[in-house]
């Protein structure tokens, strides 16, 4: 039974059809890039994923249950975290208490309930030990690399029992080392039993990391194979539309 | 998977070389933090006018003068900051004041107990900022605009209120309401030690507690803020009302020393408040700035104030100086941001 499983998702924007007749299953520890041209319906699939959008068709399985997904949090309960790609950070807290944004540990004092520092500073701190990252919990995200940013917004991810990760174009706007670092944090998640899911315009990086690579073109699936039976050559028609689907 | 490596080489330092290094130190927060820069030059411009003026400056009387009057912009400076963290700025604080007073001043002169006429003042302050918030967060109007309104309004129900006239006949319950804003206590105004406790209780909250958190949160980066689950919408509505609170408060307080309430009372005021806060460290597009420095700020802008009268400046150029602390502290502020950046 696949963990995610989406069966014939449309979504309609008034006369717009963004996305028609999605089918894509995800196994747990699976790496899967979802690729395609801007207007593709990535970022509209991500969304009803995620549960921005309520698809206009179709079902949406988490391990085999049929799911509705009214708001993000929605999604959240069910182990969906998303890497949003501006990452959704505030740049004057610090790591940790971008980490635990909306859902800070707290410490009672009689009747007061204050934030428990310590401790967030140890689970975050463990938490980046964890994904490998030079980060320091007490830092300004103001002061970070782009690299380094990407690790707290996917450490946050970490936080609750996430069992699926969306990534939104993770690797846009940051230098080469970085790039190689957030690639080590995608295989780290996925060692640990928790399905990735990248989009990304970027050949290379969708190769070098992913197991499967979904092509869309003009709101439907027209690929969808593992990395290995496939080309970035073939993968590029299929974008453009050179080549037609297989 | 293909025949790219799977473990990249990441750098040339391992990560316990950086993990291992020590975080910033007390001291380099502290040089780091405009609020102690600020109280820097309040213990010079102190320093320096003991020396010039030691029988005039340096007097117990003239400490008492300008830390009362300093405590009135400094409470409301305090609630602002609420405001300025979200990234939002609240003009109509000096305005409510005039209505707050005119409120208290006719509870008052009804013959109503002092507490019904404190209650009613609060109530009126969190009332008005109930709707600048509402406005804001939930309507989406920008805040300039809807404080700028209120401001207008305020003034307008003060004025009608009181019919244009100043209310002094403040009944037999006005001497003990008259006491809490003009006595002291321990030789402190007690405004001073409204001001000293509201300090305390809000450098507490906008630290230690998860609402704190979110004024920064907001402030820094709305749209994160809320994709994380942030009440965004309730933290700037409650942050308005905290505003219009502190704002009533200082009224109460300041028609309690003067002994009568008119309706022009605090205008201008907003301006000295925003100012405060400013100087004290935040940023008006939000997510940097605390309680101590709207204090801090407050007083410096008091000390120059007394100062200058003092050393015989003309009373019309404190607008200048003060202006001028605006924009240094502005720069001050962008030139820590690039060393720090």
């Amino acid at each position: 039974m696949a963990l995610l499983e989406l069966q014939g998702i449309a979504k309609h924007f008034g006369a717009i059809e963004a996305l028609k007749g999605i089918d894509l299953s995800v196994e747990a520890g699976e790496v899967v890039g979802l690729m395609g041209d801007n207007g593709a319906g990535k970022s509209t699939l991500v969304r009803v994923i995620a549960g921005n959008f309520r698809p206009s068709e179709g079902e949406i399985r988490i391990q085999g249950q049929v799911k509705h997904f009214h708001k993000p949090v929605d999604a959240r309960a069910e182990g969906i975290e998303v890497v949003y790609q501006d990452l959704a950070l505030c740049d004057n807290l610090t790591a940790a208490a971008n980490v635990f944004l909306g859902r800070e540990l707290k410490r009672r004092i009689g009747p007061l309930k204050i934030l428990d520092y310590p401790a967030m500073y140890a689970r975050v701190a463990g938490l980046f030990q964890e994904l490998k990252s030079e980060t320091r919990p007490r830092d300004l995200v103001k002061q970070m690399s782009g690299g380094q940013r990407q690790a707290v917004a996917i450490a946050r991810t970490r936080l609750s029992d996430a069992r699926i990760v969306l990534m939104d174009e993770p690797t846009a706007a940051i230098s080469v080392r970085q790039v190689a670092e957030v690639l080590d944090l995608i295989r780290r998640l996925r060692d640990k039993g928790i399905a990735v899911m990248l989009i990304s315009h970027r050949m290379p990086d969708v190769f070098s990391v992913c197991d499967r690579v979904v092509v869309m073109r003009r709101g439907t699936k027209v690929a969808d194979k593992p990395v290995d039976k496939t080309s970035p050559e073939e993968v590029t028609g299929l974008i453009t539309g050179a080549i037609h689907a297989v | 998977m293909t025949t790219v490596p799977t473990r990249p080489l990441q750098s040339s330092v391992a990560i316990e070389d950086i993990t291992g290094l020590k975080e910033r130190s007390l001291g380099q927060r502290l040089l780091a933090s405009q609020p102690f820069w600020v109280t820097i030059a309040l213990i010079i411009i102190c320093a320096v006018m003991t020396w010039d003026q030691p029988h005039a400056f340096a007097t117990s009387d003239n400490f008492y003068n300008i830390t009362r009057n300093f405590a009135f912009i400094g409470i409301m400076a305090v609630g602002m900051t609420a405001v300025i963290l979200t990234g939002g700025i609240d003009l109509s604080v000096g305005s409510l004041m005039g209505l707050v007073g005119v409120v208290c001043g006719l509870i008052l002169q009804a013959e109503h107990h002092w507490t019904l006429a404190i209650l009613a003042g609060l109530l009126t302050g969190a009332a008005a900022g109930a709707v600048n918030g509402f406005l804001v967060a939930y309507v989406g109007l920008p805040a300039f605009v809807v404080t700028l309104g209120m401001l207008s309004a305020a003034r307008s129900f003060a004025i009608v209120l009181s019919e244009n006239k100043m209310i002094y006949n403040f009944g037999p319950w006005g001497d003990t309401f008259n006491a809490i804003g003009g006595d002291s206590t321990l030789g402190i105004a007690n405004p001073v030690w409204v001001l000293a406790i509201l300090a305390l209780v809000f450098g507490f909250i906008f630290n230690f507690t998860a609402w704190g958190n979110y004024l920064y949160a907001i402030g820094s980066n709305e749209n994160a803020a809320r994709l994380t689950g942030v009440p965004v919408r309730r933290v700037k509505l409650q942050a308005y009302i905290v505003s219009g609170l502190t704002a009533a408060l200082a009224s109460v307080l300041i028609v309690g020393w003067q002994g009568s309430a008119i309706n022009a009372l605090g205008q201008g005021y907003e301006l000295r408040v925003i100012a405060s806060t400013v100087i004290g460290g935040a940023d008006l597009m939000g997510g940097q700035g605390g309680a101590y420095g709207a204090v801090i700020g407050a007083a410096l802008i008091e000390v120059i104030r007394n100062s200058l009268l003092m050393a015989g400046v003309d009373a019309n150029w404190q607008g200048a100086f003060v202006g001028l602390f605006i924009v240094l502290a502005v720069l001050l502020q962008r030139i820590r941001g690039k060393r720090s950046a």
